[in-house]
């Protein structure tokens, strides 16, 4: 009897750990840059390009990058939550246009909506790989102290908006 | 036959796309055997069973020729797998670090060899004890050997 049990809790253990894994899904990589201080950029605004935009001109309020592109088809999908959370008017929604062709991009924001206080141009991507982006679109939440509190990686939907990126905003805005 | 042929065409037809287009030139033999080293050794995130050396995601593309800049401003391999593992997390790296989170995979495999040798020792060990045997037996038995025919 007892030559079986061993084997059976061996593997028993085993399905459980390997279900487990199962359920994990590798494309979400824990982000080294939770508490830690925003990169810093200073970049062109989409919209007006002699202008810059800073991540100093942010400091003392909450706000919200998100990185998007007119290339990408997932910002499409997440554009309409993204316009959702900005017209609640609680915190600034600053846009990072990753790699895109201003043109594109300001034709994009016409053809959907503008839901972003402002955008800023990244053309070589070289800000993204600062914020340690990989996958467009990225939402950073960031604090008034300036460190990132929150990053969600893929679109955001209604539901990881209302469990996790506004639970976050809420707790920093008191 | 037509269709082994024609995945044979179409997979030597697709061998140069993948190819990684860039090249670099390097200042020294040291900093492109650096530069391979690092591109094999880190992680590409879009594609994340490739290395940076064999994925053309343009993210990819991006880390590489970072790569080759942090290393011909004069910057050591150990710093630009700082600089990634600072924003892309200990993920990128093809060959974990050793530290407090990995002991268990690095040591992990030594642990149950280690298990496995004790436990096959011992079983070999328990296996060799001769069984005791009674010596009026063995007498019995030498009686028998010496007089080869000890029942007649």
């Amino acid at each position: 009897m007892n030559r079986f049990v061993v084997p059976l809790v061996v593997f028993v253990l085993m399905v459980g750990l390997l279900g487990y894994g199962l359920r994990l899904d590798p494309k979400l990589v824990p982000s080294p840059l939770i508490d830690k201080q925003a990169p810093p950029f200073s970049l062109a605004m989409l919209e007006q390009p002699a202008r810059q935009l800073s991540t100093a001109d942010m400091v003392g309020q909450v706000w919200i990058l998100n990185v998007w592109a007119s290339w990408c088809v997932s910002c499409r999908a997440e554009h309409k939550v993204i316009t959702a959370l900005a017209n609640r008017n609680l915190v600034s929604v600053v846009g990072l246009n990753y790699k895109d062709e201003p043109a594109a991009a300001e034709r994009w924001l016409q053809q959907f909506g503008n839901p972003y206080t402002t955008s800023v141009m990244d053309l070589d991507g070289r800000v993204g790989i600062d914020w340690g982006v990989y996958g467009v679109p990225e939402t950073f939440v960031i604090g008034a102290d300036g460190l990132i509190k929150y990053k969600h990686i893929g679109p955001v939907t209604h539901e990881s908006l209302e469990q996790k990126i506004m639970p976050v905003l809420k707790e920093l805005l008191g | 036959m037509k269709p082994l042929l024609l995945m044979l065409v179409i997979c030597a037809w697709c061998a140069p796309l993948q190819a990684a287009i860039e090249t670099y030139e390097f200042d020294s033999p040291q900093m492109e055997a650096d530069y391979n080293k690092l591109v094999n050794e880190l992680r590409c995130l879009v594609c994340q069973n490739q290395n940076l050396a064999g994925s053309d995601a343009d993210l990819a593309q991006d880390l590489r020729r970072e790569t080759y800049q942090m290393l011909s401003q004069g910057q050591s391999p150990q710093q630009v797998v700082d600089f990634m593992v600072e924003r892309y997390g200990d993920f990128v790296l093809y060959r974990p670090q050793f530290q407090s989170n990995t002991y268990l995979l690095w040591l992990g495999p030594f642990v149950l060899l280690m298990c496995v040798l004790v436990i096959l020792v011992r079983r070999l060990v328990s296996r060799k004890s001769p069984a005791a045997v009674d010596p009026e037996a063995i007498a019995h038995a030498r009686q028998i050997l010496e007089n080869k025919e000890p029942n007649q």
